[in-house]
Order: structure tokens, then C-alpha cells, then sequence
């Protein structure tokens, strides 16, 4: 038995977490350092998977498998290929920035929130690594209740709803899935949970299931994960939960929470119903689109910050599907990617407004203005966040969006053009929030507290407008200040990294070129 | 020369400026404004020196198609899509390279005086070398890809500087504007790129020149125009022609030194690039010739019609390069590449002087720009007054101006192709472009007029104070002018026994459409030389009657006429396109997102799920001694419901 260093990256985070349950006293500092320090340990023990993982190979790696309940042929089965691999590192990556980002934003138990942000990483990662339905069905559903805690606790007013919302919607899709899954145990001769072997059984053309039990598969598994994606129009519980979240709970929810669902549909819905996959290529594809264009221009209605940027995903996320769905390398590879670049790009825009909001504690769009004169190093890092999710070339977003768009275009060029049509509305909402943000005059609470005069008449105006602001203007009356060392801890890590997928595309694109050739050979 | 050490020098030419911007950018505030300035005009001169090692290096070559290239590697590739990053220097991209870090340094060196006193000065030059890096990276790049990621950069840095004063709310929404009308052009770039890629299975320029040329059964026609309609789309953004030219007028929020290099003499200059970079694609699809050549003398007459009546001498400037740029695009529709980039070469000097010379006159009226506030100002103003009319004249077509030299060419080459085509609509263009060299020459002439001449009409205090810059803005000045006046020798036409040596420089890089059995004949050169020249000169004595010898007669005249007073209205709100834009596309996109959300989202999807919760909620409800209030027992109990289930299924199987 090799050293089980996928098992150690996986549960280390949860055994933090629990160690952090017993802490006897409610120290925060403590509990602070503590999960940062655990989250840190991950990310280190995580990386040895990325350099030690051999790009020519399509088999699983750092895989482990030990018996489960061999009664029923589960198994514990992990391991990592193309497909996850990059999506396990960019979790270790966001969490402990998620961990950073919530230094001061959180004071009510806050050893409860910390060993939440652990328990939810170990669920995530096992989502990634399980290779066995019955164990990525557990890790599938133990995610789901830190983050519904998360929502639920730590969120905002409307918090309750919110997070009910979330749940309510993730739960249809899970039962489809879960009659699904138990379904397909029992078609398969082999009487097995393995991913490996029902995705070669299933693909192979004597042993495939029939159509319509195929699509009737697809469309169980399809659900729960188009609602984790979340696809249009299933997508409104996405809005309020981002709403709702605290910053932490909407960076790993933006970050990593929304690939679960495209995560899903490579590894499970099309290497196991490929017949049916390909039957529901034009409608999948229509519907990304509509998601495209439905987002962004959801987005230019906004004018809360975090639901603009909330809908700006759902656009991101369709480009994702649209990708994947063109079934050819250059799209899955593209929506890969993309996944990459939404979670760190979204991820810096939610720790963004997350900062802003700790000074400002308004959301509302209309109360900003100027911003860029009293804090011109956020100012900076909001621009670079900005040029890299309407994907300017040398950042991230362009290479995920250029090779999504070529697959689209290779595959069917009506989506293609309709959802480049996307890429201009990308920039409206995007540069329109920017320039609201943090060009123009100096307005909203903030012009006097440059000033350090009582709020003019303008200032009183917009307060007046944003019900929830007035209270605010008391803590306004200190000066808005730039980013500090610790903030810029955590931002400029996720910034770097944007540059690095921007420039330096192949790194990262030729690990998943042989799992991708696999795929697409069994569609 | 040694050629291989010149080649593995290209990449040092988007390099050093970036190298500038990097050290302006990051340490800015901790280096006085004079080192930054240093630093700043630094990067651009060495690449201009680069630039000028491979025109020597490629002139000692024996082909005339050689080229020097340096390759850094692949930067993207799946699949068979492979993007590298290449440079590659040939006549055609050194010829671009010289303009735009020559040019660009002279205008570098004049900021420093410019800019002087502005807050922001370390990020101007940041800015402004970003910009130039980015262009160089647009000039040399290899393939479609990475000119698209100059393309982008360039817009990038332009949506930067015209937003650099952003206090301003309408400069802010002027840089976003730009930035979202290029995206429209960028629409359809990215798409013509995609259909290049499917089809030849390369977005290499070399390789896909090699593919048209050894394809088996040829580009089909169909794709050919699609491809090249789109490319030209995003010509039309970045080169703001119509119907995308709306962004560069309002792009003259930025400080003037920018509108000079980036909104007149590089950036907006990239689309004629592009299609001359392309001309072996283009000449494929006659058809998109054709369009090009349409759309290029259409605005160069709306434009220069919009140019007769503005008021802002920057806003007059704009309208003239949208206009100057139009017929870059009447040559290059002619299939006239060489004509096209020569107007290109000529205009980027006398352009650049023209707004330098603003940019003078409003530093020294302290930020007025308003025409009809400036007058008499020539005495004072010696150098900025001799700078403006040199570049009025080569403007105005006038010989022996530089761009007599170039306009001639464009209009001789649509009467070639009219007698190569043999369809009159050539013969149309051609009188287009005529009517547009007088329109060219009468809003010069105004312009000299009102700036220059009669007597001073704004704050008497201002025009005694107002002096020629200094030395610093004085000698940019001074070389633009020299260049304005000699580079149109560069191409002396045959019709005096010359050679049009820069037209045959660039012969064999760009395409070749098959000449026409027999010669045009000397009678129709002449006949167009003497017709482009007698616009010129008729228009210029009709401007300077009107606003010199009797400044009382434009109004007189609008007055006597209510359809001329029509068209002064018509000309003064530039046929109120911007607003049929907002009120037609701007204003509904915005009307159906509110809606669409408030109906959709909030209405008809969230209606429904709330449905569907109060629905469970009053199903807990009837279970209340369950309910404990801690959500977490709910999610706990939900999780061990589902695998109660599965061991109920699996147990009962």
C-alpha cells in the first residue's frame, strides 16, 4: 500500500475542523489561525498532485481503493485524473483565501464558522476524488450542510430564505440522481458503484444501455447537476444565496460549488449515457446559450453588486456547458478551463466586494462612485478582476472563452456567434459596474467622509434611496481606506494566478489533454 | 548586418515599452517626474532603433519577401489548435513598426511637456507605453490569434486614457463606450477568426497563406466572404468606420497627446493593418472588396459633411481622421494595399502634427478648445500656426504636401479599378472620394481660419498670455512638420518620371490583383490629378472667402436658406445617429433587462419555487414537534432520510 496522500489531502481539512469543534474555550484567534494553518497544510499537501502527475496518462492516479461494504460492492475509491485534477487544486487554493478573506467579517461563533469553511472543503474535495457513486453520493450531500450552515447562520437578513431556497432546489436534484443511481446499480450486470467500470461498461457498444433508459438516466443525473451549474432556468437559488452568503460561504460557493454540476456531467452523465448525451447536445447547447445572454443581461439590471456578479455567472457557467457540450477537445478543454477562470475570477470579485462592503456596509451599487481617488490599490486589483472576467487577452479568461467559442464554432456556428454575442454584454455589465464603482465624482456617504464634513445633500439622497444605508453613514465617518497587507494577502495570490492561466495556458491545458481524448473517445 | 541577432532583437520591441510601463506602473510614485519621463520616452526609442536595425537588415536580404521572425513558444494549444507566439518582421510590418514607435516617441517627448502638471503623470506615460507595447505586439504578430491580443490590449489602453481624467463622469462613460463599440467590431474578429481555424486549420498568417495557395479546391467563396466580412467588422470597430465610428469623436476626452498617437496616427490605423496584413485573403472575396470600398467612401464623405460645422477643434480633428481613414479604406477596397498603407504612412505624420498643434493651442488658451473662442491667434503662436498648416495642407491634398501624394494614389487606384472591373461603381466611389477631398479642404481651411486668422474672439487676457509651447512640445513639433512636408516624396509618381518607391516596397508583401489589359493612359492621370488637386485648392478659397474675406456670409447664407440652414443642423448633430443608437439599440437592451427580470427571474421562476417552499413549510408544519428551530437537524435529518432510503432499496433488492 503506497502512502495514501489523496486520503491525507481530502480529510485533513475535516479533521481540523474537528479538532476545532474541540477546542474547549471560544478563543477566535485560536480558531482562526488554526484553520488557516490546516487549510495552508492542504494546499502544500495538495501540490505534489500537480507536479507528480504524469500528463500522458489517462488512468486515474493517486488512486486508492479499499472495500467499503463489499456486501453491496462499495467501494472507497479515490484517485485523480485530467478531468479533476485541476478542480481539486483550485479548491485547495480558495480555501484557505476563503479562510483569510473572513479574518474580520465574522464574529459570532466563530470556531463553529471556521470548522464549517473545513468540513465543507473535505466535502467538496471528495466530491472531486470519489470514484465510487455510493461514496460521491455521501460526499455529494455532507457538502451540501456547511454550506446550508454557512447561509443559514452566518448570512445576511434574509439568510433564512435564502438558504432554504438553496436547499430546496439541490435536494429535487439530488433524489432524481439518487433513484438514479441505485437504478443504474442494478442494470449493470456487474452489480457495482465503480465509476471506472461503469463508464467503460456503459460506453462500450455491446454493453451500453438502451436509449430510452439512457435518457431517462441522463435526465435524473442532468437535473441535479443543472441545478448545481445552475443552467437556465433553474437558476434563481443562485442570486440569493450569493445575496445572503457571507463572503467566504460566496467564494467557494462562486469558487467551487457551481463546477460541481459541469464537474458532474463529465465525469458521470456523459461517459455513462453517451447515446443520450449526444441526443441532448442541441437542447443543452440552446439552453447554455440562453443562459449566456440571459445572465449578462440579468446582470445590467442590477444594482446590488453581489446579485450582478451572481448573474454574471450564470452567463460564465453557460459558456462552461456550452463547451462541453460541443463534444470536441477544444470545448471540453475551453470549459475546463473556464471553470478554472470563474472560480478565480469571481472568486477575486466576491473577496473584492466582500473588502468594500467591511468599510462601506452597503451593496447598493448607487452609493459608490469616485472610489478609485480614495482607494487607488483596490482600485487596480478591481480593474485587472474585471479585464480578466470580460476575458482580456493575457488573463485567464480569454483562453477559456477562445477555446470554448472555437469548439462551439467547430461544432454548430449559430450557438457559436449567438454566444460571442455574449462577450459585448460581458463588457457592458462589467465596465458599467466598474465605472459606477469607482470612476466619476466622489459620491454617497463616501464624498464626506473624504471630506470629513457632514453628508451633502447628494450623500443624504442616496442614503435616503438604499434603506438599510442610514445606520450605516454612522461608521462611514471614518475615511474609506485601501486595501490593507492582509486583504492584499489574499488578493494578490488569486491575481497572480489569473496572469499565470493567462500567459501561460499550456501548463495547465496539457494536463487534461489525455483524460479529454478519453472522453471523447467513449462519446 | 547580422540577420539572426536582429531577429532574436524583435521581441525587445514590444519589450522595452512594457519594461517602462512596468517600472511607471509599479514604482511610479516613488520616482521623480522626471526620471519617469525618461523612462517613459526611453522604451519607445530603443524600439524604434529596433525597428530600424530590421529595416536595414531586410534591405540587405536578397528577396524582397524576406522576413525576420522570432518565436517564443506555443502559448495555446488543443488539439490542432496551436496559437504561437511569433514575431515576424517583414516590409510590410517594419514599415508599420517605424510609424508607430516613430511617431509614438516624438509624441512620447511631447507629453512630457504636455503633461507636465497633471497629477496623474507617472500613469499617463504607465498608460501610454502599455499602448505602444500593445501596438507593436498587433504589428508583428505572426498570426491572427496574437494580433487579436494586440487588438484587444491597444483597446484596452485606449479605454484607459480616455477615461484618465475619470472624475469627469462623461469621460468615464466616453472611455466605456469606446471599449463596448470595439467589442462589437471584436464580434466579429473572434468569429472570422473561428471560421478561418475550421476551414484552413490555421490562424498562422504564413501558413495560411501557404494553404490558399496550395488548397486543392481553393477557398469555397462563400466562406471566403463570411471570413472576411467578419474581419472586416472588426475593422470597422477599431478603424471606426461606419456604422461603428460613433466611439471616436467622444474618445477626444482623453488628453491630446493620446488622441494624436492612439485615435489618430497607430490604433485606429490597425483595421487598414489588418486588411492589408490579409490582403491575399481579401482579394478572394471581390464582393467584400467591394463593401470595403463602400463603407470607406461613404465615411469618408459623412465624416468629413460632420467635420464642416464642429466647433471643438479636437472634435474637428476626429471627424477628419474617421474620415482620412475611409479612404484608406477606398484604397484598400481597390485592392490598392500599397496605397492604402501609404495614406496610412502620410497621414499618421500630418494627423499626428495637426493634433500636436491643438494640443499647443489649447495649452496655451489653458484648456479652451471651442473654435469660435480662439481667432487671431497666429501672431501669436508662430510655430503652433506654421505646424497647423503644414498639416492643413497635407491634408488638404495640396502638392507638394504629403498627403497630395497619397489621396492622388486612392483616387487614381479606384479609376484602375473601375477600368479593371469594368462596373461604373467605381467611377461613383471615385467621385465620392472628390467630393470628400472638398469637404477635406474646406474644414481645413475653417479650422486655420477660425483658430488662426481675423481677429481674436475669446477672453482678450487668455490671447495675450498665449505662447508657443516648449521646447520639449516645440520639437516634435518641428520634426512633424518636416515630415508631413517630405514623406509624400517617399512615392514620386510616375507621371513625373518617378518610381513610387514605397508603393513597390510593400508590392511584394501585399496581394496582387491581375492588372488590366492595357494602361490607364497619362490623359486619365492627369485628369484625376488635376481634379483631386482642384478640390483641394477650390475647397480651401471657398473656407477662407467665407470665414476670412467675409466672416458675416456663413450665417447670411443659413439664414437667406432655410435647406442649407437644414443642412447645417443636419452637419452640427451628425444626422443625429448617436441618437438613434441610444433611442434604437442602447436604450431597449436596457428596458429588457429590467424587465426581464423583474417578469422572469422574480415573477414567474421564484414564483414557483416559493410555491413550492410554503408548500413544505406547511408540511413541516404539520410535523411541528419535529421542528426544533437549528437548521442544521433539518439538513442532518434530510442526509440520513436519503441513506435510510438507499439501504431500504438495496436491502429490499
Amino acid at each position: 500500500m503506497s502512502f495514501p496522500l489523496l486520503s491525507i489531502v481530502v480529510f485533513l481539512p475535516a479533521a481540523g475542523g474537528l479538532l476545532l469543534l474541540l477546542l474547549r474555550k471560544e478563543n477566535e484567534g485560536e480558531a482562526r489561525a488554526l484553520s488557516f494553518l490546516i487549510s495552508l497544510v492542504t494546499f502544500v499537501a495538495s501540490l505534489p498532485l500537480f507536479f507528480g502527475f504524469d500528463n500522458s496518462s489517462a488512468a486515474l492516479q493517486f488512486a486508492e481503493t479499499r472495500p467499503w461494504v463489499p456486501a453491496l460492492g462499495i467501494q472507497y475509491k479515490i484517485g485523480v485524473d485530467g478531468i479533476s485534477l485541476m478542480l481539486i487544486l483550485l479548491t485547495t487554493f480558495l480555501t484557505p483565501i476563503a479562510i483569510l478573506s473572513a479574518w474580520k467579517a465574522v464574529e459570532d461563533r466563530v470556531k463553529a464558522y471556521y470548522a464549517a469553511l473545513l468540513f465543507l472543503e473535505t466535502g467538496m474535495l471528495g466530491v472531486f476524488v470519489a470514484m465510487d457513486l455510493v461514496l460521491f453520493y455521501v460526499f455529494w450531500e455532507a457538502m451540501l450542510i456547511p454550506m446550508y450552515l454557512l447561509i443559514g447562520i452566518w448570512g445576511g437578513p434574509r439568510r433564512i430564505y435564502a438558504a432554504m431556497k438553496f436547499f430546496v432546489y439541490t435536494m429535487v436534484g439530488s433524489l432524481f440522481m439518487f433513484l438514479a443511481i441505485l437504478y443504474l446499480y442494478m442494470a449493470v450486470p456487474a452489480h457495482t458503484f465503480d465509476v471506472e467500470v461503469l463508464a467503460r461498461t456503459l460506453s462500450n457498444a455491446e454493453t451500453r444501455l438502451a436509449f430510452g433508459a439512457q435518457m431517462a438516466l441522463f435526465l435524473a443525473f442532468g437535473l441535479s447537476f443543472a441545478i448545481k451549474v445552475p443552467m437556465w432556468p433553474l437558476h434563481t437559488w443562485l442570486p440569493d444565496a450569493h445575496v445572503e452568503a457571507p463572503t467566504a460561504g460566496s467564494v467557494i460557493l462562486a469558487g467551487v460549488l457551481l463546477k460541481m454540476g459541469t464537474y458532474g456531467f463529465l465525469r458521470f452523465a456523459i461517459p455513462f449515457f453517451p447515446e443520450a448525451s449526444r441526443a441532448a447536445m442541441p437542447v443543452i447547447s440552446i439552453l447554455a446559450v440562453v443562459g449566456i445572454l440571459y445572465g449578462a443581461l440579468m446582470a445590467m439590471a442590477q444594482e446590488d453588486i453581489k446579485k450582478l456578479i451572481a448573474y454574471s455567472s450564470v452567463s460564465h457557467l453557460g459558456y462552461v456547458m456550452l463547451g462541453i457540450f460541443a463534444f470536441n477537445a477544444h470545448g471540453i478543454q475551453g470549459g475546463l478551463y473556464q471553470m478554472l477562470n470563474h472560480g478565480l475570477s469571481t472568486g477575486a470579485l466576491f473577496l473584492l466586494v466582500g473588502a468594500i462592503y467591511e468599510r462601506t456596509h452597503t451593496r447598493d451599487v448607487n452609493a459608490y462612485g469616485g472610489f478609485a481617488k480614495l482607494v487607488p490599490v483596490y482600485a487596480v486589483c478591481l480593474m485587472i478582476v474585471t479585464l480578466s472576467s470580460i476575458g482580456l487577452p493575457g488573463l485567464n479568461g480569454f483562453v477559456g472563452e477562445f477555446l470554448i467559442l472555437a469548439g462551439a464554432f467547430k461544432a454548430d456556428k449559430l450557438y457559436a456567434v449567438l454566444a460571442t454575442g455574449g462577450v459585448v454584454l460581458g463588457a457592458v455589465y462589467m465596465l458599467g459596474l466598474y465605472q459606477k464603482m469607482m470612476l466619476g465624482p466622489l459620491r454617497g456617504a463616501a464624498a464626506s467622509a473624504a471630506a470629513g464634513a457632514p453628508a451633502p445633500a447628494h450623500g443624504a439622497e442616496v442614503a435616503a434611496a438604499t434603506p438599510g444605508a442610514e445606520p450605516a453613514a454612522g461608521a462611514h465617518a471614518a475615511p474609506i481606506a485601501d486595501l490593507t497587507a492582509r486583504e492584499l494577502c489574499y488578493l494578490v495570490p488569486v491575481i497572480a494566478m489569473c496572469f499565470v492561466l493567462g500567459l501561460f495556458p499550456n501548463l495547465f491545458l496539457r494536463t487534461m489533454d489525455a483524460s479529454v481524448q478519453l472522453l471523447l473517445s467513449r462519446l | 548586418m547580422d540577420l539572426t541577432s536582429v531577429a532574436s532583437a524583435l521581441p525587445w520591441i514590444p519589450l522595452l515599452p512594457f519594461l517602462g510601463f512596468l517600472i511607471n506602473g509599479c514604482c511610479g510614485t516613488r520616482i521623480s517626474r522626471r526620471a519617469a519621463g525618461w523612462i517613459a520616452c526611453l522604451g519607445p526609442l530603443g524600439a524604434f532603433l529596433i525597428a530600424y536595425l530590421g529595416l536595414l537588415a531586410l534591405a540587405q536580404e536578397q528577396s524582397p519577401r524576406a522576413f525576420l521572425e522570432c518565436s517564443l513558444g506555443d502559448w495555446i494549444s488543443v488539439g490542432d489548435l496551436v496559437v504561437r507566439a511569433g514575431l515576424r518582421l517583414d516590409r510590410l510590418s517594419v514599415v508599420m513598426a517605424l510609424v508607430v514607435t516613430g511617431v509614438g516617441s516624438l509624441i512620447h517627448v511631447y507629453s512630457v511637456g504636455y503633461m507636465s502638471h497633471d497629477k496623474g503623470f507617472t500613469r499617463y506615460f504607465a498608460y501610454l507605453n502599455l499602448f505602444l507595447s500593445m501596438m507593436c505586439i498587433l504589428v508583428l504578430a505572426d498570426n491572427l490569434v496574437l494580433m487579436f491580443v494586440g487588438w484587444e490590449g491597444v483597446g484596452l489602453c485606449s479605454y484607459l486614457l480616455i477615461g484618465f481624467w475619470y472624475e469627469d463622469p462623461a469621460k468615464a462613460s466616453a472611455g466605456k463606450k469606446a471599449f463596448i463599440v470595439n467589442r462589437i467590431g471584436d464580434f466579429g474578429f473572434i468569429l472570422g477568426i473561428f471560421l478561418i481555424f475550421v476551414t484552413c486549420g490555421t490562424v498562422d498568417f504564413a501558413e495560411l497563406f501557404r494553404w490558399l495557395a496550395s488548397a486543392r479546391e481553393g477557398l469555397p467563396a462563400g466562406v471566403a466572404f463570411a471570413a472576411t466580412m467578419l474581419l472586416f467588422l472588426g475593422a470597422t470597430g477599431k478603424s471606426a468606420q461606419i456604422p461603428l465610428y460613433v466611439w471616436l469623436p467622444d474618445a477626444m476626452a482623453g488628453p491630446t497627446p493620446v488622441s494624436a498617437l492612439i485615435h489618430a496616427a497607430t490604433m485606429v490605423t490597425a483595421g487598414v493593418y489588418m486588411v492589408a496584413r490579409l490582403s491575399f485573403l481579401f482579394v478572394l472575396a471581390p464582393t467584400t472588396l467591394l463593401v470595403i470600398a463602400a463603407v470607406g467612401g461613404l465615411t469618408a464623405l459623412v465624416a468629413g459633411f460632420y467635420a464642416l460645422t464642429q466647433n471643438d477643434i479636437k472634435k474637428v480633428l476626429a471627424y477628419s481622421t474617421i474620415s482620412q481613414l475611409g479612404y484608406m479604406f477606398l484604397g484598400a477596397g481597390a485592392a490598392a494595399f500599397g496605397a492604402s498603407i501609404f495614406h496610412l504612412f502620410t497621414h499618421a505624420f500630418f494627423k499626428a502634427l495637426l493634433f500636436l498643434g491643438a494640443g499647443a493651442v489649447i495649452h496655451a488658451l489653458h484648456d479652451e478648445q471651442d473654435l469660435r473662442r480662439m481667432g487671431g491667434l497666429g501672431k501669436k503662436l508662430p510655430l503652433t500656426c506654421a505646424a497647423m498648416v503644414v498639416g492643413s495642407l497635407a491634408l488638404a491634398g495640396i502638392p507638394p504636401f504629403a498627403g497630395f501624394f497619397s489621396k492622388d494614389l486612392i483616387l487614381l487606384s479606384l479609376l484602375e479599378a473601375a477600368h479593371r472591373t469594368g462596373q461604373p461603381v467605381w467611377y461613383l466611389l471615385w467621385a465620392m472620394g472628390l467630393v470628400g477631398a472638398l469637404l477635406t479642404a474646406f474644414y481645413s481651411m475653417r479650422l486655420i481660419a477660425m483658430a488662426f486668422l481675423g481677429a481674436p474672439r475669446g477672453d482678450a487676457e487668455a490671447h495675450e498670455a498665449a505662447e508657443d509651447p516648449p521646447v520639449s512640445m516645440g520639437a516634435p513639433l518641428i520634426a512633424l512638420i518636416f515630415c508631413s512636408a517630405l514623406v509624400g516624396l517617399f512615392s514620386w509618381p510616375k507621371l513625373f518620371g518617378g518610381f513610387e518607391r514605397f508603393i513597390h516596397y510593400l508590392d511584394w508583401v501585399t496581394a496582387q490583383v491581375p492588372a488590366a489589359p492595357g494602361e490607364l493612359g497619362h490623359g486619365v492621370e492627369w485628369l484625376n490629378l488635376c481634379a483631386s488637386v482642384g478640390m483641394g485648392v477650390a475647397g480651401m478659397a471657398a473656407a477662407y472667402f467665407l470665414y476670412v474675406v467675409a466672416p458675416a456670409r456663413p450665417r447670411e447664407l443659413v439664414r437667406a436658406s432655410p435647406a442649407l440652414g437644414r443642412l447645417y443642423e443636419l452637419s452640427l448633430n451628425k444626422l443625429y445617429v448617436d441618437e438613434y443608437y441610444d433611442r434604437w439599440i442602447v436604450k431597449p437592451l436596457q428596458a429588457a433587462a429590467n424587465y426581464a427580470w423583474e417578469i422572469f427571474d422574480v415573477l414567474i421562476v421564484d414564483g414557483f419555487v416559493n410555491g413550492v417552499a410554503a408548500w413544505v413549510l406547511d408540511l413541516a408544519a404539520s410535523a411541528r414537534k419535529l421542528q426544533t428551530g437549528v437548521v442544521s437537524y433539518y439538513a442532518i435529518s434530510l442526509l440520513l432520510g436519503g441513506i435510510a432510503l438507499l439501504g431500504y432499496f438495496v436491502l429490499w433488492v
